[in-house]
């Protein structure tokens, strides 16, 4: 059992996941994680911190400094052996601990369950956010076009 | 020279009180609350912020609540929180070419691949007082359409390929952090580009409209708007690679400007950059005329003496906060300053009356 997966694609496994829970609205990642729980001991007690933004000078030059925002961070290890690190942007040491557990027990046994039971539909209404947004954006796209100028 | 004075308390705490009340206002009147200035005053939560350069929605909101909608005291709360806070590191360079844009306009191309997409924009609003608004009642719900399948790419891409700009050096270099070691000039790029993004719009849109005016004129073109959202991606030490942390809103104006050349290099365009946490367009054209006048001596331009040339100028005066608190202070008790000051003009006095008598 490794805490820290060493192949490119389990990686990129981990990091949808720890994605989609560090984006969920707080609120909802506690609803659809309620109850969810393993025998775990924390490594690092949920931590409010920030982290500073970067930019590039001119969207691809150097970097530069933008401004913080807020994150909490917390890591478990499971008693079956998975280390959970849980990174959520805001304030929420609850909804910190809940990703740092969802992430231990992502690999674990129980993975294909939590995949349907909270990733899916985290997923599923993270893209739906993003669509509704695309399509509002979509209806205000300029269509150009030309007068007929001088003699015909 | 300064005295502790004792007393006063009393008067403080009634004071802070009725400071309460005040905020609070009629009490008949319903009570706002932090959610609905989050949601309906959304451009005041960006404001607070950028300039407070923490981006949480939520906290801007309640600094604006105690604030009672002064959005410098606001900024001002928000500079104060985020000093209490740990910092777990530095995000890498947001990719601000794959935001999802709610926005996206050019000034200098018409047909553009991605399109001109207007967004929640005031633009082409007649000005006028909406008085639906001030009666109850919700909003029609916004048109749709489907969304094009294809890619929104920075427009700078564009004249890039002909050569006819200049090319931005990327760099992953840790950039200098202004709230870690104190301001020092000369001060570079990135630099300038922090305390330009944090620092006060009503400032920034002054310097900016003073260059458009004839003072350090340089021409400037809005190449691209563009106004959305982008992921923020972080390295994680304790996992060994990068997640995404979260997602911000940004607004981000790129401009082209007129430059004839110099002795190293062919005439072309030349660009200025500004990037702003939330919605905030009059801020980010602000910061890219403003990056741009300040980068007058790197590209050997003349200097006029423009205010906004001025680096000292520009950086030691563009942040509200620090601009608030030495200006506030002097309405604070300097009772023994002015009691030498007083004995001082007593006896210059004294002795011009006995000039004057002998």
């Amino acid at each position: 059992m490794t805490s820290a997966p060493d192949t490119k694609e389990e990686n990129s496994a981990r990091k949808r996941w720890l994605a989609i829970l560090a984006k969920t609205p707080h609120a909802r990642l506690l609803a659809l994680t309620e109850g969810l729980s393993a025998p775990h001991e924390v490594l690092r007690a949920p931590e409010i911190g920030a982290v500073m933004v970067r930019g590039r000078a001119g969207g691809t030059g150097a970097a530069f400094n933008l401004g913080e925002m807020t994150v909490t961070r917390c890591s478990v290890r499971l008693a079956e052996g998975p280390v959970g690190h849980g990174y959520v942007q805001g304030r929420s040491k609850e909804a910190a601990l809940r990703a740092a557990l969802v992430d231990g027990m992502m690999q674990t046994a129980v993975s294909s369950q939590l995949e349907a039971e909270v990733l899916k539909p985290l997923a599923a209404e993270a893209a739906a956010r993003v669509r509704d947004r695309a399509e509002k954006a979509a209806a205000t796209k300029v269509d150009f076009f030309t007068l007929v100028r001088g003699e015909a | 020279m300064y005295v502790a004075v004792k007393g006063g308390e009393r008067a403080i705490e009634a004071a802070h009180a009725w400071l309460a009340e005040e905020r609070r206002g009629d009490v008949e009147v319903q009570e706002l609350s932090v959610a609905q200035i989050r949601e309906q005053m959304s451009l005041a939560v960006a404001r607070v912020m950028a300039e407070g350069s923490l981006y949480d929605p939520d906290l801007a909101a309640l600094a604006i609540k105690q604030a009672r909608g002064d959005l410098i005291e606001a900024i001002f709360l928000m500079r104060a929180y985020r000093t209490t806070l740990p910092r777990f590191g530095a995000s890498r360079p947001v990719e601000t070419g794959d935001m999802a844009c709610d926005r996206r306009i050019s000034a200098t191309f018409k047909d553009l691949p991605g399109g001109q997409v207007l967004g929640p924009t005031f633009d082409y609003t007649h000005r006028l007082l909406d008085f639906k608004l001030a009666a109850e009642g919700g909003a029609e719900p916004a048109p749709r359409a489907e969304p094009a399948p294809e890619a929104v790419p920075h427009v700078m891409g564009f004249l890039n390929q002909e050569g006819l700009i200049e090319t931005e050096a990327s760099s992953d270099a840790a950039p200098p952090d202004l709230t870690r070691e104190p301001l020092e000039l000369p001060a570079d790029r990135p630099l300038r580009l922090q305390a330009l993004a944090r620092g006060d719009e009503g400032f920034l849109l002054g310097l900016a409209y003073s260059t458009q005016r004839g003072y350090g004129r340089n021409h400037a073109f809005v190449g691209e708007l563009r106004l959305g959202t982008c992921a923020v991606e972080m390295d994680i030490p304790e996992l060994g690679f990068a997640i995404e942390i979260g997602e911000v809103e940004l607004t981000e104006c790129e401009t082209v400007n007129q430059f004839t050349g110099s002795k190293t290099e062919p005439p072309q365009f030349t660009r200025g950059y500004g990037l702003v946490f939330g919605r905030a367009e009059r801020k980010a054209i602000s910061m890219a005329l403003v990056d741009r006048a300040l980068r007058a001596e790197e590209l050997g331009e003349d200097l006029s003496g423009a205010p906004a040339q001025d680096t000292e100028f520009v950086l030691a005066h563009a942040d509200n906060i620090q601009a608030t608190g030495f200006l506030e202070h002097i309405k604070l008790p300097h009772y023994v300053d002015f009691q030498a000051e007083l004995e001082l003009v007593r006896k210059l006095r004294a002795g011009v009356t006995r000039e004057a008598a002998e």
